[in-house]
């Protein structure tokens, strides 16, 4: 290679036009780029964008069918990536390149002891001389990633871990034979708030000791401000733009960084107090060039002062596990434990809280979808506890949900018109067929799709296209309640802006009382007046948004809010 | 994990007793006296009700039934209505003959089914695999018995190098036993073997899409390492729930290989049963068939409970 550069200035990696094409389709074009040791590059993009296929392109694992062009060099790593052939590059995966990746469950042999998975990666590599010293090995790795008591978490299997731990496990996992070069793809969007701020904390900690490059892979812009000092923007499998973070988010040159960091800055809003969108993006001005951060308040909302529509009295919901020992009580779990409180007509509550903390559960209670164990719920004059599935009728109208993944919760096998018609076939609604049509055309109206999208089946939308049908679905009856279980968590930033504005939009127009689920802070205190904290099945704080967020009482909120990662915050210069 | 294996024990405890109650209940339910089927059409009554008494078929049933449950737990089926015979000993010939046969031919069609199939997923876009998978819809076509008298009419009268039929127990003479096994085996492992390369196909295809397997190849494991190392085990789950379900169907789907090599096995001797309307005979094969069945699912449980540690401790998402 260049010999006459000095080791020093040779860049950690160098990538020159890289393609990656499925057949005549490009997917990924002329991509280059370089890297400079203990560099932390940001790769950012939404979904099909390319980025997570360049990672894969560089770790020389992309499917055969993809046809893959250019080249790229790693220091000290004589051969070139793409061409090296599978032998070389096996004897730099887990070794001089690794890799961490989105979802650490899946990314672990459900069947084999973590501390043998990590140790694994030493014996491949011969980096420790027995099995022994490997398991000693992966016990101490496990030990600098802080799992707490890293020698029993050595002995156990995935399931028996926490989200975080797995992701931990991972990461040991990928610094075991100390790589010049680590690759994470999403390593933190499966992951509660508080334990993806900790996560992210660990893998800066640990790359900026180690020296290792890092070229991190997310669609969340303000995680890219947290952790790299360079940003390289993707579209349609082409860099629009790249440069240092300061710059690219504070003078966007290209329209479409633009339009990512408007959609995704959650804290700014239009003239009508809506969040901009990849349309309305021009009239964005970046955080850093705003007076200070969280100044741009959201809109002004209406103080409710209706009646209360939902009333929950010392709620609960407790679960039996399978018994461990052979004689004595089956384990419980209290899914939910004492939980009161009231919604009038036409307030907008966000609940939060992490995975397991009870929010799901109260949901479907609340649309009568799963019974209480005690106490009582009365939505919209109907008793929920205890009632039978005919009861329950007036409150499957005057209730609707939009559910979290809007694929898995339209039926493939249905045309969208006859799954936005479909409520309307609940006994006592006497519609032909003609006025269902009317009423399904005019709920694509509403929610921005064609008229000629109700003969289309759902896999042929994009995600956010299937999540409006889901919302017009849920609208079409006329409910006085809506519930939105995290209705953009698996949504693209770009089309979580769209989405949000849209629900804020009927929500006002038919005067809806809303119901929302969601890990993310930030959407909650976009949407809602109102604030219910959760953790471990008990309410731990309750009142206004804005209160609650300026101002938590709990310790828990504090952390929560703490570790909410928000574009505007990260960019300002820290005092 | 013992928790489990007891509550697996338990609970084939439990269907076992269910299954007396359920064998004994469907026989009595079947049309025909037994004393009357055993006097002969041109019995006078008084015959009929001798023969009756002799039989206990007049008492009561829940005292028959104590009568012969007691009997299952000492061995003693009782004695046949048909040939007067003690059918105990019967019962366990055949279930040696039957297990030998059967226990065989699924371990020769796993030995080739699970590399087979193995091959089958990797190469799935290469003609190698598409040949193993086409080869294996040919097999599920080719009925056994036609393997059977194929393999007889080259093997044993063609090239005579092996017995074309008959049963020799093994402590009699191991060498003729042995060698009137070999083409039986072969028979019934080649439908069975040719089922078994369809699931560890499919089993195995889906553990190459996983992401452990995509995390063990991101280590440094060769794509046949990562598989043999985090593949193989995870896809043995599904391969063990067919083979345990085809064991125990082979048990008595095994009666027409049976007959076309003239093997005095369980399916034989139940077909002959029926066919003399021999009611406790065909009532204590019954309960045997039954009894095998629930064991092999008790042992495949347990199997499931040491591959699987998610299973081991089952205390997740269990109501």
């Amino acid at each position: 290679m260049n010999e006459e550069i000095g080791i020093a200035d040779e860049p950690l990696l160098r990538v020159d036009n890289l393609g990656i094409a499925a057949g005549a389709t490009p997917l990924v074009s002329e991509l280059s780029f370089s890297m400079a040791a203990g560099e932390r590059i940001g790769l950012i993009g939404e979904s099909g964008s390319g980025k997570s296929l360049t990672a894969t392109a560089l770790l020389g694992l992309l499917p055969e069918e993809l046809a893959l062009t250019g080249s790229a060099h790693l220091r000290g790593f004589a051969p070139e990536l793409f061409t090296a052939g599978d032998k070389a590059m096996r004897g730099l995966r887990g070794d001089g390149i690794s890799m961490v990746f989105q979802e650490p469950l899946s990314a672990l042999n459900p069947l084999m002891k973590v501390g043998a998975q990590v140790a694994e990666v030493m014996l491949v590599h011969r980096t420790v001389p027995t099995r022994a010293a490997g398991q000693r090995r992966a016990v101490e790795l496990l030990a600098s990633v802080k799992i707490p008591d890293p020698a029993q978490a050595a002995g156990a299997y995935p399931h028996q871990l926490s989200g975080g731990q797995r992701q931990r496990v991972m990461i040991a996992m990928a610094l075991a034979n100390d790589p010049q070069l680590l690759l994470a793809d999403e390593p933190t969007t499966a992951l509660d708030v508080t334990v993806q701020s900790q996560v992210l904390e660990l893998i800066s900690a640990q790359v900026s000791e180690r020296g290792t490059g890092l070229l991190f892979i997310t669609h969340d812009l303000a995680v890219v401000a947290n952790m790299c000092t360079r940003v390289l923007v993707l579209n349609k499998g082409r860099l629009v733009e790249s440069g240092d973070i300061d710059r690219i988010f504070t003078a966007p040159a290209h329209p479409y960084t633009r339009a990512l960091l408007a959609a995704s800055d959650i804290s700014a809003t239009d003239a009508r107090g809506r969040l901009f969108t990849v349309d309305t993006a021009a009239g964005y001005v970046p955080p850093a060039l705003r007076e200070a951060p969280g100044t741009a308040a959201p809109a002004p909302r209406r103080a409710a002062a209706g009646p209360a529509l939902i009333t929950a009295t010392n709620l609960g919901r407790t679960y039996h596990r399978a018994r461990t020992k052979a004689f004595g009580p089956r384990p419980v779990v209290k899914a939910l434990d004492g939980v009161g409180f009231s919604i009038a007509a036409g307030e907008r509550v966000g609940i939060v809280g992490e995975s397991g903390s009870g929010k799901t559960t109260l949901l479907r209670i609340l649309a009568g979808l799963d019974a209480p164990s005690t106490g009582s719920a009365v939505v919209a004059g109907t008793e929920v506890a205890g009632a039978k599935e005919a009861d329950l009728a007036p409150l499957r109208r005057q209730l609707q949900i939009v559910f979290q993944d809007p694929m898995g919760s339209l039926d493939p096998r249905m045309k969208v018109a006859d799954i936005i018609a479909e409520p309307l076939l609940v006994p006592g609604r006497k519609l032909d067929a003609r006025g269902r049509e009317a009423a399904v055309h005019k709920m694509l109206g509403l929610v921005g799709l064609d008229p000629e999208s109700a003969s289309r089946y759902p896999h042929q939308f994009s995600g956010g296209q299937r999540q409006r049908i889901s919302i017009a679905r849920a609208l079409v009856n006329r409910p006085s309640i809506l519930v939105a279980d995290e209705p953009v968590s698996a949504l693209d930033v770009s089309v979580r802006a769209q989405v949000l504005n849209l629900l804020a939009d009927l929500v006002d127009e038919y005067a809806l009382t809303l119901l929302m689920v969601s890990h993310d802070l930030s959407v909650v205190r976009h949407l809602c007046d109102r604030v219910i904290v959760m953790k471990d099945g008990r309410i731990v704080e309750t009142g206004d948004t804005e209160q609650i967020y300026n101002n938590p009482a709990h310790p828990y909120t504090a952390q929560l809010v703490a570790s909410s990662l928000d574009l505007a915050e990260e960019l300002a210069p820290t005092p | 994990m013992l928790v489990r294996i007891a509550g697996n024990l338990a609970r084939f405890v439990l269907s076992l007793l269910a299954a007396t109650l359920a064998v004994f209940a469907l026989m009595r339910v079947l049309p025909g006296d037994p004393a009357a089927i055993a006097a002969g059409e041109n019995a006078t009554p008084e015959v009929v009700a001798g023969l009756a008494r002799q039989f206990g078929t007049d008492r009561p049933l829940p005292v028959q039934y104590w009568d012969w449950f007691s009997g299952l737990w000492r061995g003693d089926f009782g004695i046949s209505y048909v040939t007067r015979t003690d059918i105990s000993p019967l019962v366990a010939d055949k279930v040696q003959v039957s297990l030998i046969l059967v226990t065989l031919a699924m371990a020769l069609a796993l030995a080739i089914a699970v590399p087979a199939g193995t091959i089958a997923a990797v190469r799935h876009h290469k003609p190698s695999g598409a040949v193993i998978s086409a080869a294996s819809q040919l097999g599920i076509a080719i009925p056994g018995f036609l393997l059977g008298i194929v393999l007889v009419s080259f093997f044993a009268l063609r090239l005579g190098w092996l017995p074309a039929n008959g049963w020799v127990a093994p402590g009699v003479d191991f060498a003729g036993f042995a060698s009137r096994l070999v083409l039986p085996v072969i028979a019934l492992a080649g439908v069975q073997s040719a089922i078994l390369v369809r699931y560890v196909r499919s089993a195995v295809l889906e553990v190459m899409h996983e992401d452990y397997l995509r995390t063990a190849r991101a280590k440094g494991l060769s794509p046949l390492g990562a598989l043999v190392r985090h593949g193989l085990r995870n896809a043995a789950i599904p391969v063990l729930t067919v083979t345990s379900v085809q064991f125990s169907a082979l048990i008595i789907g095994a009666v027409v290989i049976e007959r076309v090599f003239v093997i005095p096995g369980l399916g034989s001797m139940l077909l002959s049963a029926v066919a003399n309307r021999d009611l406790l005979t065909v009532q204590s094969v019954v309960m045997v068939l039954v009894a095998l069945t629930l064991v092999v699912n008790l042992l495949v449980d347990v199997l499931y409970t040491i591959v699987d540690p998610r299973i081991r401790a089952a205390a997740q998402g269990a109501r």
